[in-house]
């Protein structure tokens, strides 16, 4: 199983007496969209939490690339190649677009503890911002206030500063949350863009999307796994009529 | 990301002239008094680096002042060297370590605990001075005038700050000198992660920095330069006491931060000007001067929340005609990004 890029065994995480995830073992394979659907509450968005070490796991595993990252820190992870982007955009609002992405673009000089030449002397921190600019398609943004852009751009964005830092692989925690339909088809696209080069493992409510872009899907419920398969068997399974899809159609969740 | 335009640039490089031509025709009480408010824009500027910049409130800045005020008088009371070659190596490494001693706990905590905490190390810094017998005291001890601190070349004496006049130049040159050092560490790949750790902690962490490094390093750099502060208040008065490390200090420089406009350089410079005369000229008025002082800092606070920097900038704006492409996105040059 050497294409296995993540690994993650009998993870769990309680708050109190809430198990937010509950014994997740799952294993990410390198170069897959890997998409992880489920009712709200169901532990989608701590598992990303644990899984880019914003939170540390109350039991269980982590491995990246066969290393075990479970007590690993958010920056840390961040250096071995996992971006992340996040729910509720969490950008930096007074700044441009560009110094948005620039200091993404910087993290990934050997070190920033440097205090006595410009910033702008390190032209390949530039250059890496500027692509990432250009792959999440704010080119003409370049210096805009990011709290000054539309809503939808400012998702973009979130992105965008991810892909600054050239991750390998990129954890999305539902990248067209709250965006109308033609912004989401934008991302999709980009997404569909990022597939080809990076592995994904993507949080996401907007099925249409998750079904044009996933390889793989894990359906989770109460902080559990319920079921992993393709979008064909997942759109098949019981189970996950019953508990999720099911739900839908009954009123929405 | 903050920047600071053109004309204020312009209107430091006067002011910085008009503090060097000020000694040749000014009262001699002024000249004093100016050099007293340049140790003091030091000292606050520093402070600004933590408060304003990394968003990193200390209300215990003036440990490292009183740190630096306090080897400057022990060596020259203790050990009779005058020798500024000895002095200052000294007193920055005295002042970098007190930093990094208290920093290395501080940053560990945010918000009001910081405060608490950096407060509660000055507070533990002052009794040590004002307790420890070694220490002079609650007291505090006169340096002789003639010991000193002085930069000798051979038997040439080139420095000698107990002349007034060549510590004013001495503190005007520092001033400069702080000032372009803060500038082009705000400018560096440093800066940067600083500053966005302010805007948004938790992102530069996902972005994989490794945030308390950069916290500690800024609270020793700022750590360090009120330390250098603290040589040259002792230089200046040739007096060191407790009161250098009280938490009335710390105050002070908060409310200069505040007052002059915290995340500008130049803000705090204008604070200590501000503050500082207002108190010469209300307490020359009426003994209530302290009431008034209170009052104008609150109405400045209410009305600016900018501080004065903020309304030196929008004056200064206006002095430029407006751009015309105001208000349509496009693409600038890289330079328009640079800090």
């Amino acid at each position: 199983m050497s294409d296995v890029i993540l690994e993650t065994d009998g993870l769990s995480r309680t708050f109190g007496a809430l198990v937010a995830v509950d014994g997740v073992t799952l294993s990410f394979r390198r170069g897959q969209v890997h998409a992880i659907i489920g009712p709200n509450g169901a532990g989608k968005t701590t598992l990303i939490n644990l899984l880019s070490g914003e939170l540390p796991p109350s039991a269980g595993t982590i491995k990246l690339r066969g290393r075990d990252i479970t007590r690993a820190k958010a920056d840390e992870v961040s250096l071995l190649g996992v971006g992340r982007s996040f729910q509720k955009t969490n950008i930096f609002q007074s700044f441009t677009c560009f110094e948005n992405c620039w200091l993404g673009a910087q993290s990934r000089l050997p070190t920033s503890m440097r205090f006595f030449r410009p910033a702008s002397v390190y032209r390949e921190v530039e250059a890496r911002a500027r692509r990432a600019i250009e792959l999440c398609g704010l080119t003409h943004r370049c210096d805009t206030p990011a709290g000054a852009m539309s809503y939808g751009e400012q998702r973009q964005l979130e992105i965008g500063m991810m892909l600054a830092t050239e991750p390998e692989l990129l954890l999305l925690d539902e990248p067209l949350a709250g965006m109308g339909s033609e912004e989401a088809v934008q991302v999709v696209e980009l997404l569909k863009r990022l597939a080809a080069d990076h592995t994904l493992i993507l949080i996401e409510h907007d099925m249409d999307a998750v079904f044009a872009v996933a390889d793989l899907l894990t359906v989770m419920v109460n902080g559990r796994v319920l079921e992993t398969g393709t979008v064909e068997q997942i759109r098949a399974s019981k189970a996950v009529r019953e508990a999720y899809l099911g739900d839908e159609e009954g009123g929405g969740h | 990301m903050p920047r600071t335009p053109l004309p204020i640039y312009v209107l430091l490089a006067l002011g910085a002239v008009a503090l060097a031509v000020y000694p040749l025709f000014g009262d001699v009480f002024y000249v004093r008094l100016v050099a007293k408010v340049m140790v003091l824009a030091i000292f606050a500027m520093s402070l600004d680096l933590l408060v304003g910049y990394a968003g990193l409130v200390s209300f215990g800045h003036a440990a490292f002042f009183g740190v630096g005020a306090y080897a400057t008088a022990a060596l020259i009371a203790k050990a009779g060297i005058a020798d500024m070659a000895i002095i200052l190596p000294v007193v920055l490494v005295a002042a970098a370590v007190a930093a990094l001693v208290i920093g290395w706990f501080s940053i560990r905590t945010s918000g009001i605990y910081f405060i608490m905490i950096t407060l509660a190390f000055a507070q533990m810094l002052y009794f040590f001075f004002h307790d420890l017998p070694f220490w002079w005291g609650a007291d505090g001890v006169n340096l002789p005038r003639r010991g000193l601190p002085r930069l000798a070349f051979g038997d040439t004496v080139i420095l000698d700050l107990s002349d007034r006049t060549v510590f004013y130049y001495v503190a005007l040159a520092c001033l400069v000198l702080a000032f372009a050092l803060l500038t082009i560490i705000l400018r560096s790949p440093f800066g940067r992660v600083i500053v966005g750790i302010r805007v948004n902690e938790n992102r530069v962490r996902a972005l994989g920095y490794n945030v308390q490094n950069y916290k500690l390093v800024a609270f020793v750099i700022a750590g360090t330069l009120a330390g250098f502060a603290g040589f040259l208040e002792a230089s200046r008065t040739a007096f060191v006491a407790p009161a250098h490390l009280s938490w009335h200090e710390s105050g002070l420089v908060l409310v200069i931060v505040l007052l002059g406009g915290m995340g500008t350089l130049y803000g705090p410079i204008l604070g200590a000007f501000v503050l500082v005369m207002l108190e010469d000229w209300v307490s020359g008025i009426t003994e209530f001067w302290l009431l008034v002082m209170g009052l104008f800092v609150i109405l400045v606070v209410l009305f600016l929340p900018n501080g004065i920097a903020g309304l030196v900038s929008t004056l200064a704006q206006r002095l430029r005609p407006p751009k015309p492409d105001v208000g349509k996105p496009v693409e600038r040059e890289v330079e328009a990004a640079d800090v």
